[in-house]
């Protein structure tokens, strides 16, 4: 990983670069009108990056949002970052965890039963057609009529949208074993169980990580778009739309960034659990 | 021709297993069907395997030696006749683990390591922890690959890969041995290697090996019988018993005797195939 820290340094330096460059073309018009008569260009140009409601906040200010709503707001307030991310991460986990599960007993029965295999498929992949903006205020209103309220609705739709990644790459996974290695199980007499717990389900690994870690970022897409309809009190998601009707563009973008990093530590957890698995097989999936 | 292989003819009515022969075809037919095509992989095949000799199938692609072997393990189903497998249906002597199979490819399972993969079917037969560890060091050391059996399959080279699926096929002792072309993807210099190993590790045990082969060299050297094929419809055309001591090194293939066979193999596989 070590010699890649210096391409990594120069995309994000030039991103950098091209942000402070967005920010002050985006924002300049703004901060022309409020600036004072005598003022210069490059005093314009410094206020374009102080705005409290900037069209496109700078980086700095991000960042400074950021740390600000992460470490110097106590947990429990709705003021804290921390805390939003917190509900949004749970609903998110739960889902995926409701994902794992279904994705993987979908993959098995498809890959078992012939019926299963002809009728199951088009209704999972019609299912991935329904956009999930439609489905979810509709679920989350039906599931509080009912008391459900909190993390559930939010982890159902969580899981609706990331279980298809999990049930393809299954399905694909469990299939990979050539025939030469299910003859072998022939040969042995080996029954059901013995041909799927000894050969395709380790032969499915393989598969199963990439699509785990598109499930795990997708859980959090659906978590978060779970939160927007109702107008939830909590959750990134909630940031989101609070943010957008009071014009804090600083709160959006420090709530963006916050599940992008929540994104990223939920493929890093995987990606740890695949080298786990990686190390004990000597070194290969 | 010697009494532990010949051809039998037909008979009227299903004669009852001989208890000396491992595997029994009487006009044997396997036609596959797929898509409106028929092939006749197998036609009218009658042929006696006595226990304890090494036989092999010879023949060119598509002669029907490999369906042959894979009906005689139950992994095809004939159309036509009689197959009997160590006094019984190649089901049922499937399901009694009568016979390890070792395919062209290693067909290792990669997630395993060599000692693992040798476990794989004593796991699957349900045998005592102890007693797979210690068969799976036996037979590793029998192939020459005790050391190895913490690495994985894909830290080997072929023909140790090969070795290792040797030796699952004898970890559980079965007493007959299917070998389908097992050296057929390796270099000539560890092929020679393997086949002195092989020829040796069935003189030691004693078990019935019927091997599928493009090798007349290979087959000569192995065999106690020769079982020549010709395609289209896959038929046996010739059995010729091989007259060269038990106790053969590398060596033997530069004798008379040894030629004289292999001449007669050629020619036997020459007059089965129409070069169309």
């Amino acid at each position: 990983m070590r010699h890649h820290v210096l391409p990594v340094v120069v995309v994000l330096a030039a991103v950098v670069v091209l942000w402070y460059a967005a920010a002050v073309w985006l924002n300049y018009d703004t901060a022309q009108n409020l600036a004072d008569d005598g003022a210069s260009r490059w005093d314009i140009v410094a206020a374009t990056m102080q705005q409290d409601r900037p069209l496109l906040p700078a980086p700095h200010q991000i960042a400074g949002e950021l740390i600000d709503s992460t470490l110097f707001r106590p947990l429990a307030s709705p003021k804290s970052l921390l805390y939003h991310a917190g509900v949004t991460a749970a609903a998110a986990a739960l889902g995926f965890g409701f994902a794992l599960v279904l994705g993987v007993l979908l993959a098995v029965g498809i890959v078992h039963v012939r019926t299963l295999d002809r009728s199951l498929m088009l209704w999972i992949i019609a299912s991935q057609t329904v956009p999930v903006l439609a489905i979810a205020p509709m679920v989350v209103v039906v599931l509080g009529n009912i008391g459900l309220t909190g993390t559930l609705p939010k982890a159902l739709i969580a899981g609706y949208l990331s279980f298809f990644p999990i049930t393809t790459g299954m399905v694909t996974g469990l299939r990979a074993p050539d025939p030469m290695q299910r003859d072998l199980m022939r040969t042995y007499c080996a029954n059901g169980v013995q041909v799927f717990t000894r050969l395709r389900w380790p032969a499915s690994m393989a598969f199963l990580f990439p699509s785990l870690k598109v499930a795990a970022t997708l859980s959090l897409v659906g978590a978060i778009v779970a939160e927007l309809p109702t107008g939830a009190q909590a959750g990134l998601g909630a940031r989101l739309l609070t943010g957008s009707y009071y014009g804090q563009t600083l709160q959006i973008w420090a709530a963006l960034f916050a599940a992008a990093i929540l994104a990223l530590l939920a493929v890093a957890v995987i990606d740890l659990a695949q080298r786990a698995l990686v190390r004990r097989r000597g070194g290969r999936l | 021709m010697t009494a532990d292989l010949a051809i039998v003819a037909p008979a009227a009515a299903p004669v009852p297993p001989a208890p000396s022969l491992a595997v029994r075809a009487q006009s044997l037919g396997l036609v596959f069907d797929a898509d409106g095509q028929r092939t006749v992989a197998l036609d009218n095949v009658t042929l006696d395997i006595a226990r304890g000799s090494f036989v092999s199938l010879i023949g060119p692609s598509g002669c029907g030696k490999t369906t042959l072997l894979r009906a005689i393990a139950d992994l095809e189903r004939p159309t036509s006749g009689t197959l009997v497998v160590n006094g019984t249906t190649p089901e049922r002597a499937r399901r009694d683990r009568a016979y390890g199979y070792v395919f062209q490819a290693p067909a290792l399972y990669p997630w395993r390591t060599v000692e693992r993969n040798v476990m794989l079917p004593l796991e699957i037969m349900a045998m005592k922890p102890a007693e797979r560890r210690a068969r799976a060091a036996r037979y590793l050391d029998l192939v020459g690959l005790g050391e190895f059996r913490r690495r994985f399959p894909w830290q080997l080279s072929g023909g140790m890969q090969q070795r290792v699926s040797i030796a699952r096929a004898l970890s559980f002792e079965p007493s007959l041995l299917l070998m389908d072309e097992p050296f057929g993807a390796l270099d000539e210099i560890t092929r020679d290697g393997l086949n002195l190993h092989l020829h040796e590790l069935w003189r030691r045990t004693g078990m019935t090996v019927v091997f599928v082969t493009h090798s007349i060299p290979e087959a000569v050297y192995l065999s106690t019988g020769i079982v020549v094929m010709s395609p289209r419809p896959g038929k046996v055309t010739e059995v010729i018993a091989v007259d060269l001591p038990a106790a053969r090194d590398l060596d033997v293939r530069e004798t008379p005797a040894f030629l004289a066979v292999a001449h007669r193999v050629r020619t036997a596989l020459r007059a089965g195939h129409s070069y169309d």
